[in-house]
């Protein structure tokens, strides 16, 4: 195999080493050096459409973007100058200017949005700049994905996370100059697109130009816990948060640590938890009584069970029972139930849903 | 065959595969996620063959989509065993050093050429021979498939003359290759892990083996039958013939997902007791004798292992419903009642109990779960877990080529029953739909079922899109509308078993199944279409899909 060649940088008076082919802001996030990007998604191609990771490297008359511009042995790059800093400011006040919170609800009930974070670190506010304001609400009704342009900062990670990673090309980049938009095919809804809502667009959209729609509403922010756990759907075993509020449910966001699911999740996944505390759910016992299924306490469910199971096994022994356990239940539950036909009633009878 | 019934390597992975062969597998709908895998590698470059019945999304991102005639999957494996034999393409050193049994192929495999396979299969020979050539050319390449091929009544044979090609190209035990059933639900895996099945104790260990089970006899302090129980489809047998007489069933919604529904009604409504642990009401839950509530996902704590042999923790976030409790509890409390005392307070305890007699498990703890999941087998707590099997040696020392010969399905159409029904999913619903059902939105992306026709056939019967129409089995019938679609091949309907209560398409499907697993031919049964009269048409067309409850009944 070939030994990754490797190269040497100066990034902030510090050398550095780091290897052909990754860029400088990979480099310099590898070495601690924070770097802030509001454009930039790990998974698709950088690009540097906003600029605010640009960075000096010595030898070139103007900033780069540190996203898009790969390592070169030797360079001496720095990212925290005060010029730099001054033009970060400037680019956020531009993009708030034109994309005032308005109706946002998106720190409020979701958490800090990526471009509010920021703003909040340099101070910007809207109103240094006058001018025309960006897109608008969208009339899309789907019941899963919020589109509200009116925040959109055209960075191009929903429609990049959606072409190239998804390849569901589902919403492109429309329209020029101002006018540009996202939007999908013939301006449609996005039910009437190619968009399989797997939710991606939200969980890369660093402002609250998309929120996932079932989430809206629910809770304050502050009052929401995220509990890590896996998807309960396919075998993938994709990470996933659940946010909950006031002990339910009110929607998921994807674990980025997932090592099958890498940040990933499919429309079960990300819209469909909803059954978890649905009005459906069985709250007590149930006993047939007269042909008709009637609420039961638990110890009345046991008694007649061990009552009915005793006979049986009396009469007929262990091999009259069969146990069929669950692949959407836990391996722990799994492996008590298969304890119980063996230990405790004596039979091997005991099998899963996986070869029907 | 070489021993796990698990993928033999990593789902992540496959992004970097040269080369990947999907057969029997709707991955862009069924596992989503992995499709992006998938996607991905062709974006970097990686060929990519798939192989189906249906003109599957996935086939747009292949290279060569192969598509063959339903039940002919042998046929086409040995044909490309064939090709990387005769052509001397096979890797001759890991052939000599870890496999057993290649001349016993190489003799049997003659027959199989291509010419003869694609009368068979319908798949062109010279795609056939592309595909071997390439499979085994490639550095690494890695077959991925579900229960496209399983789920048919030659599916042992499907997956051991498909392990053939990766035992010839030396494709175990290489990051990027292996042979890889992508599991159809999360804990699927789990449940065969814990001992879920008649012939296994924990682990894989066989009830039969001696050593095993004095093992759990001293955890458990009792003595264990040495004879394996029934699977769930002879189960159903023994139902009918009254000779079991009690169910227990926790969370399987049987009566819908089961092949020959009606059958499976019949052998429910023979028991003396049918216990239902669910978290719905689920149409077998109406069927019991005692329901008793579960607390189901996000209500409890435990672990799921995933299809690539990842145990992963899943964590409690809010309280059951009512008086509902966790299964573990459940059966526990029960169990107490029948005398057996030993208490567990949290799952943690369940799981050391499990890990500690099961060596592939033994060294995972709930500490290590913490963060992120962890393969098996990891023999001990310092082990990292194991992403790619087999890169020493099989279960068996060696990895068997198998001479399997070419079946075809079990029930063929003729002139009464002259289309084959094909089952299986739709991204946005999972399964019988207790769970998508209920997820609001849902609705609006698969509003009903529908029947995929060709347009060939759909003219033949002069059906017109959307049509309601009669779907008639030997064992039974449904109404459903139809959706004209090149996707189905001529010959071949698709429906998928998401609304039981409308449609229940396991009414239709039958139970003859693999003499090894016992697993149905679901991906196989011929049936009949006819057209509703018009009066009951236009009813149907107010109704939205028409409500074939009945047909449910009728079909017992």
């Amino acid at each position: 195999m070939l030994k990754e060649e490797t190269l040497k940088v100066v990034i902030n008076g510090q050398e550095v080493e780091s290897s052909f082919g990754k860029t400088i802001l990979e480099c310099a996030r590898d070495s601690g050096v924070d770097i802030p990007t509001l454009c930039f998604d790990s998974r698709v191609k950088a690009t540097a459409a906003c600029r605010l990771c640009s960075v000096n490297v010595k030898g070139r008359r103007l900033p780069v973007a540190a996203c898009a511009q790969k390592m070169e042995p030797g360079m001496e790059i720095t990212t925290d100058s005060s010029d730099l800093e001054s033009m970060r400011k400037t680019i956020l006040d531009l993009v708030v200017s034109e994309n005032p919170t308005g109706e946002c609800v998106r720190c409020e009930e979701i958490g800090p949005c990526e471009l509010h974070t920021l703003t909040k670190r340099y101070g910007s506010k809207p109103g240094r700049f006058h001018g025309a304001l960006s897109g608008e609400k969208s009339k899309d009704t789907n019941p899963f994905i919020f589109r509200d342009y009116s925040q959109c900062i055209l960075c191009y990670r929903c429609t990049s996370v959606c072409g190239e990673l998804e390849q569901a090309h589902a919403i492109v980049p429309a329209g020029r100059g101002f006018g540009s938009r996202i939007a999908a095919a013939f301006d449609s809804g996005l039910l009437d697109s190619s968009c399989t809502f797997c939710g991606q667009c939200i969980q890369t959209c660093p402002t609250g130009a998309l929120m996932d729609r079932k989430m809206l509403g629910q809770a304050k922010a502050s009052e929401v816990t995220k509990v890590k756990t896996v998807c309960p759907y396919c075998g993938t075993g994709c990470g996933l948060n659940l946010h909950v509020a006031n002990n339910k449910v009110i929607g998921t966001t994807p674990d980025w640590d997932s090592p099958s699911g890498e940040g990933s999740l499919c429309v079960k996944g990300q819209f469909a938890t909803d059954f978890v505390g649905h009005k459906d759910r069985l709250k007590t016992p149930l006993i047939r009584r007269n042909g008709v299924l009637t609420e039961a306490t638990w110890d009345e469910a046991y008694d007649l069970i061990v009552e009915k199971f005793t006979q049986i096994k009396e009469e007929s022994g262990p091999n009259a029972f069969t146990f069929w356990t669950s692949a959407r239940a836990t391996t722990e539950s799994n492996y008590i139930m298969q304890k119980f036909a063996r230990a405790v009633i004596g039979t091997n009878n005991v099998d899963n849903c996986s070869r029907t | 065959m070489v021993g796990r019934g698990a993928m033999s390597n990593s789902i992540a992975e496959l992004k970097e595969s040269p080369f990947i062969l999907a057969t029997g597998t709707n991955t862009t709908e069924t596992h989503p996620v992995i499709a992006l895998k998938v996607k991905k590698a062709v974006s970097n470059g990686s060929k990519l063959v798939v192989i189906d019945p249906r003109r599957i999304e996935l086939a747009n991102f292949s290279h060569r989509y192969m598509q063959i005639k339903i039940g002919t999957d042998i046929a086409l494996y040995n044909a490309m065993s064939n090709v990387i034999i005769n052509e001397e393409l096979y890797d001759k050193e890991y052939v000599a050093e870890r496999t057993g049994g290649f001349e016993e192929l190489k003799h049997f495999i003659r027959e199989y050429t291509p010419q003869y396979a694609e009368q068979i299969t319908g798949i062109p020979s010279e795609d056939i021979i592309a595909t071997a050539r390439e499979y085994a050319a490639a550095d690494s390449a890695s077959i991925i498939y579900t229960v496209g091929i399983t789920e048919h009544s030659c599916g042992v044979h499907n997956v051991q003359s498909l392990t053939n090609l990766a035992l010839l190209t030396g494709n175990f035990g290489v990051t990027g290759g292996g042979v890889n059933p992508l599991r159809g639900q999360n804990n699927v895996q789990g449940a065969g892990d814990a001992g879920c099945l008649p012939n296994n104790l924990p682990g894989y260990q066989r009830v039969g083996d001696d050593a095993a089970r004095a093992n759990w006899e001293k955890e458990w302090g009792v003595t264990l039958d040495p004879n394996p129980g029934v699977t769930k489809v002879t189960a159903i047998d023994d139902m009918i013939l009254g000779r079991m007489r009690a169910l227990y069933i926790m969370g399987e919604n049987s009566l819908a997902s089961d092949a020959n529904a009606g059958k499976t009604r019949k052998a429910l409504e023979a028991l003396e007791i049918l216990v239902v642990q669910d978290i719905f009401l689920t149409q077998t839950a109406e069927l019991a004798d005692v329901v008793l509530p579960a607390a189901g996902f996000g209500e409890v704590d435990g672990t799921f292992a995933n299809s690539e042999r990842r145990v992963q923790r899943v964590r409690k976030a809010v309280n059951p419903p009512g008086v509902a409790k966790p299964d573990w509890q459940i059966i526990s409390e029960l169990g107490e009642r029948f005398g057996y005392k030993k208490k567990f307070n949290h799952p943690a305890e369940i799981w050391d109990e499990l890990a500690r007699n099961t060596p592939i498990l033994a060294g995972i703890s709930y500490d290590r779960l913490d963060f992120q999941g962890i393969q098996w087998p990891c023999p001990t707590s310092d082990h990292p877990g194991t992403a790619v099997l087999h890169t020493d040696n099989f279960e068996s020392e060696k990895g068997y080529l198998m001479p399997i010969p070419h079946v075809g399905i079990a029930e063929p159409t003729d002139e009464e029953y002259p289309l084959i029904l094909t089952t299986g999913r739709r991204r946005a619903t999972y399964h019988t739909g207790t769970q998508t059902g209920r997820s609001a939105g849902i609705e609006l992306l698969v509003p009903h079922e529908w029947v995929e026709i060709n347009p060939e056939d759909a003219d033949e019967l002069k059906l017109d899109d959307g049509e309601v129409v009669s779907v008639i089995s030997r064992r039974g019938r449904v109404q459903s509308p139809i959706m004209i679609t090149e996707k189905s091949p001529p010959g071949v309907i698709f429906m998928s078993f998401h609304f039981p209560n409308e449609t229940p398409t396991n009414v239709l499907t039958t139970d003859l199944h693999d003499p090894i697993t016992e697993t149905p031919e679901f991906k196989a049964c011929a049936v009949k279409i006819e057209k509703i009269a018009q009066h009951h048409k236009n009813q149907s067309d107010k109704n939205g899909t028409q409500n074939t409850n009945q047909s449910l009944k009728m079909a017992g």
